[in-house]
């Protein structure tokens, strides 16, 4: 990289698919998440999105958000709509996430941090 | 209704500089770390500043050390650039070798957040004059290495690290050293040594790193968090940092809440919050209607902060002012099921287990130090005693060679400080009273007994007798006290005192 322009491209190239159409699912990742169980609800979030066909959904890892207690966890964003913070995610309730919130649109509400705080 | 992790309790008190990126982007993606305009920061520096005004912001910005005794960052490496003018070579490293008991700050960082890092040592690179970096890591955090790793190899691909970055002259590359698994490797002429390849011992100071620090050349070691606050720093400009925090604390400092707290986890928050705060508001307060005993900061180099100092705002002076540290940010809250005693031997058993056995006052003294802990918990010290510990304590940490030794009685000392009664009570009366140090224990079997003669079973030393349906008794003599019988009883017919 030779100049801030390029920087600057590589800023918006990626703020445009982070903010676009995409349903973003990402799964805290760091070693507390990890050592929870957080790797199996990935792969169960990964193996149904590919299962069901969800083309404009997209499952990634982020590192720690520092509340432990709650691992594993999982951020839902779907664009225009506020961030939904699943906690204790096994990978059953990874499905249920796929079906009734991305697939039905409707927040499985008894397992959000809302549910537990 | 919100079901936003951000907008609890626990997060909306907190202020994120050094966790920014936590747990919101990708680590393994660098895009996503320019997203959040990551090396916008060293775009600037290399393009629009020279290197003495790189250091004069971040020396109004008042920052310092977060690795344990918070010495300026911007005078560190004024020092580091100023001191040898003619050195042919200089190097930038970074200390996460994160050593204090359940500590996991920087392991959050470099997890979720490795890029911040990468640009952070360049740019400090470019402040006092070196070409390359060294990330000393832990060989336990199999995962930040790997995320680290990654890291490196993406922002070389994009020429962020290599020759000539952004077109400026300026060359800078980093390479991983796995730490040597011991305690003391955390100490930064040990850390250099290690680097080295030699056996990660330290060395007398003078000479600094500033002047003489890896291979003998000028250096500056920082901690991983405050390497996450630089580029933050460079971008919003020193009064900005400097609004945040106390009088000589500047800035936000995250901690490992810990211990006898309900919402554990990683908290950031700026300096001069109040104790109260951190665990009644953030930490959701202490489990099962428990009292508030002790707030533990600083780890092994720490002492203890009790609740008449629960309202006092958290920055490195008054820390010390209460005769704890800021340390590297552990927090273990303590109740009233607690043991002072016990507490401080837990960390002495730490600090003598990682001593390197350099210098005498520190192999020695410890574990002399130690013998007489573990003869108060025993019921078996004097008051006398309690005389010569103390003596003991300001005798090690005067003449021990390095941080290690001259802060390992710091535990003892303000658990002294603050809990005399408690070292009274173990050795006047003999007695525990927070029932934990076993030697002082004493298992009866109360009126409640119904004679069921479990625990006469269950009892590894047959300490118990009884006949059926008779009230049974517990041998003292005999008894190991290892709390078998209390635990099985179905009556709640034993007690602990
Ligand atoms: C025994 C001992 C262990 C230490 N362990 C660490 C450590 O794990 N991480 C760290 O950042 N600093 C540790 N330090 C402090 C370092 O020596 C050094 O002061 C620090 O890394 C400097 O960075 P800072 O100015 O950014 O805080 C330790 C010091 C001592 C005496
Ligand atoms: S104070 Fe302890 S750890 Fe430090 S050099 Fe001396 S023996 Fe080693
Ligand atoms: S288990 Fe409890 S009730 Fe049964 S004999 Fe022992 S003390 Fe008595
Ligand atoms: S505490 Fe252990 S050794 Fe003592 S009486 Fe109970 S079971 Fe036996």
């Amino acid at each position: 990289m030779k100049s801030i322009e390029e920087l600057n491209a590589v800023k918006e190239k990626t703020l445009a698919r982070l903010n676009g159409n995409t349903v973003r699912i990402v799964v805290g990742m760091a070693t507390c998440g990890i050592a929870a169980g957080a790797k199996p609800v990935f792969d169960a979030l990964k193996e149904e999105t590919e299962k069901r066909g969800l083309e404009n959904v997209v499952v990634s890892q982020t590192g720690c958000i520092g509340m432990c207690k709650y691992e594993p966890l999982v951020d839902v964003y779907v664009p225009g709509h506020e961030k939904v913070t699943y906690v204790f995610v096994s990978p059953e309730k990874a499905r249920r996430i796929i079906d009734e919130h991305i697939v039905g649109g409707q927040i499985a509400e008894d397992i959000t941090v809302a549910s537990v705080e | 209704m919100t079901h936003a992790i951000d907008k609890t309790n626990f997060c909306n008190k907190q202020t994120r500089v050094a966790l920014r990126n936590c747990g919101i982007i990708d680590p393994e993606n660098i895009d996503e770390y320019i997203a959040r305009d990551g090396y916008q920061a060293l775009a600037k520096v290399l393009k629009t500043m020279t290197p003495e005004q790189v250091i004069k912001v971040i020396l109004d910005s008042g920052l310092r050390g977060r690795g344990g005794a918070g010495f300026p960052t911007g005078r560190k490496w004024q020092l580091a650039r100023q001191i040898v003018p003619d050195a042919d070579q200089k190097y930038v490293c970074c200390n996460a070798d994160e050593g204090d008991p359940g500590a996991f700050m920087d392991r959050s960082v470099l997890e979720g957040d490795p890029h911040a890092l990468l640009e952070a040592m360049a740019i400090a690179g470019f402040a006092i004059g070196a070409t390359q970096g060294y990330i000393y890591v832990r060989a336990e955090y199999p995962v930040a290495v790997k995320r680290l790793d990654i890291a490196i190899r993406q922002a070389r691909e994009y020429g962020l690290l290599g020759e000539n970055i952004f077109d400026s002259g300026f060359s800078f590359d980093i390479d991983i050293r796995l730490g040597a698994g011991a305690f003391v490797c955390g100490e930064e002429t040990a850390l250099m040594t290690s680097i080295e390849g030699h056996r990660g011992e330290p060395r007398p100071r003078p000479p600094f790193p500033a002047e003489k620090g890896l291979f003998g050349k000028p250096s500056v070691l920082n901690n991983v968090e405050t390497y996450a606050n630089i580029a933050q720093i460079i971008l919003n400009g020193p009064e900005w940092f400097a609004s945040m925090g106390t009088e000589r604390s500047k800035g936000t400092k995250v901690f490992a809440l810990g211990g006898k707290i309900n919402n554990t986890g990683l908290v950031e928050i700026p300096m001069g919050t109040t104790l109260r705060t951190v665990i009644e508001d953030i930490g959701g307060g202490i489990p099962n209607g428990k009292r508030f005993k002790a707030a533990q900061t600083g780890g092994p180099s720490g002492g203890c902060i009790p609740a008449e100092h629960f309202d006092i705002p958290i920055d490195y002076d008054n820390l010390i002012s209460i005769g704890s540290m800021m340390g590297s940010g552990g927090l273990i809250v303590m109740d009233e099921d607690n043991c002072m005693v016990d507490i401080a031997k837990f960390f002495l058993e730490f600090t003598v287990d990682e001593s390197c056995g350099k210098c005498t006052p520190c192999r020695i003294g410890n574990r002399r130090l130690l013998e007489m802990l573990t003869k108060i918990t025993e019921g078996k010290a004097t008051l006398e005693d309690l005389d010569k510990m103390e003596k003991l304590c300001y005798y090690i940490k005067e003449n021990s060679l390095c941080g290690l030794g001259q802060t390992a009685p710091n535990p003892v000392l303000s658990t002294l400080r603050y809990f005399r009664d408690e070292y009274i009570s173990h050795i006047v009366d003999k007695t525990c009273p927070a029932s934990v140090c076993k030697k002082l224990l004493k298992f009866t079997i109360t009126d409640n007994c119904k004679g069921c003669t479990l625990c006469a079973r269950k009892c590894p030393v047959n300490a118990i007798s009884g006949a059926v349906k008779q009230k049974h008794v517990i041998d003292q003599d005999k008894c190991i006290k290892c709390g078998v019988c209390m635990d099985s009883c179905k009556f709640s017919a034993i007690e602990k005192k």
